[in-house]
């Protein structure tokens, strides 16, 4: 390894995973999950501070938010709800492989973990798509006319809600947005652990990465499981509106 | 080094996870008032539970990464708080129940 020493009596007996500031592979494991930890912290307070800001607009703005969750796809929300939990199921089932040092299943695992998460993806992308054409998007000042619904008879409360419901859209491509990109940086590191499984770097001894990305992958899920019913799913049923 | 679970443990709590899923959808339906956002909010805590204790083995982690996870929570509650102390009471700006 790293040292030229000549201690090479000293490491035969440990693992070479083991690095020289822990004591035991134990150590070096709680050491690196606490770590994980730590950071998986600072994402709570990330997203956090989004739901928080989201909190207060929609107690300034109830019946606007409620109306403009209407232009929200549940199907689409449900669905990847869906995916993600199957995802989170295979990610937990790969980990539980790695720790019994079955390599075989681990790259099963990872792979269909990976296809999870790229298939939540590929339907939020066709999601932001509908958005799109459907002038959701609060981007460009001269499109905004079209969040004016005074012309609606159905709907005709909704004319005062046109620059509101951009709020909700706007904290929607946020959350939604900054929950895609974990997503794309969690099928980044599925790859890499692949990799790393084909080359067959982990064994029931040592699987610290397999499990702390599982962490990541599981705090991802758990965003969008707070995700679905806030963004999605406030309006329906009050059609009163 | 850490015990592991069984793929009928992980299996269970995927199926309760996607069956909480199918209620917080359904129970969106009804109207029920402010108890509409109380129980989704129950209902996603709840997953969030499965998901943190289960899928991510926090019970089976050591004492003091329970605390961190623990710590986290604390914290996110204080942020909410104040942020709900200050707005809750702000009472020249439109809104004020948090519904």
């Amino acid at each position: 390894m790293a040292d030229s020493h000549g201690a090479v009596a000293e490491h035969a007996e440990h693992s070479p995973h083991l690095r020289h500031h822990f004591d035991s592979m134990e150590q070096q494991f709680d050491s690196a999950t606490l770590g994980m930890w730590v950071f998986l912290l600072t994402e709570i307070m990330f997203f956090g501070g989004m739901f928080g800001a989201y909190t207060v607009y929609r107690s300034m703005y109830p019946e606007a938010f409620a109306s403009t969750s209407l232009h929200m796809n549940p199907a689409f929300g449900a669905a990847n709800t869906a995916v993600l939990i199957v995802s989170s199921l295979t990610m937990a089932l790969a980990v539980r492989s790695a720790r019994l040092g079955s390599n075989k299943a681990l790259q099963i695992f990872l792979v269909l973990t990976m296809i999870f998460g790229i298939a939540f993806l590929v339907i939020k992308g066709f999601e932001y798509h509908e958005h799109w054409v459907d002038n959701k998007v609060p981007l460009f000042p001269d499109q905004w006319h079209h969040w004016d619904y005074s012309n609606d008879a159905e709907h005709p409360h909704q004319a005062q809600f046109g620059r509101q419901a951009q709020i909700l859209f706007c904290f929607y491509f946020f959350m939604t947005g900054f929950h895609a990109v974990h997503m794309l940086v969690g099928v980044g590191i599925m790859i890499t652990i692949l990799m790393m499984a084909r080359r067959g770097v982990f064994s029931h001894k040592y699987f610290t990465p397999v499990e702390i990305s599982g962490l990541y992958w599981h705090f991802v899920d758990i965003v969008w499981i707070f995700l679905f019913p806030l963004l999605y799913l406030i309006g329906n049923a009050r059609k009163l509106i | 080094m850490h015990s592991v679970p069984s793929v009928r443990t992980y299996v269970t709590i995927w199926a309760i996870l996607t069956v909480m899923t199918f209620a917080t959808y359904y129970i969106a339906q009804i109207d029920l008032g402010q108890w509409n956002i109380v129980i989704a909010l129950l209902i996603a805590f709840f997953k969030m539970s499965l998901v943190i204790f289960f899928f991510m083995n926090l019970k089976a982690e050591s004492p003091l990464t329970k605390l961190f996870a623990a710590g986290g929570f604390f914290w996110m509650i204080l942020l909410l708080g104040q942020f709900f102390v200050d707005y809750m009471s702000r009472t020249w700006m439109p809104g004020g129940k948090m519904w």
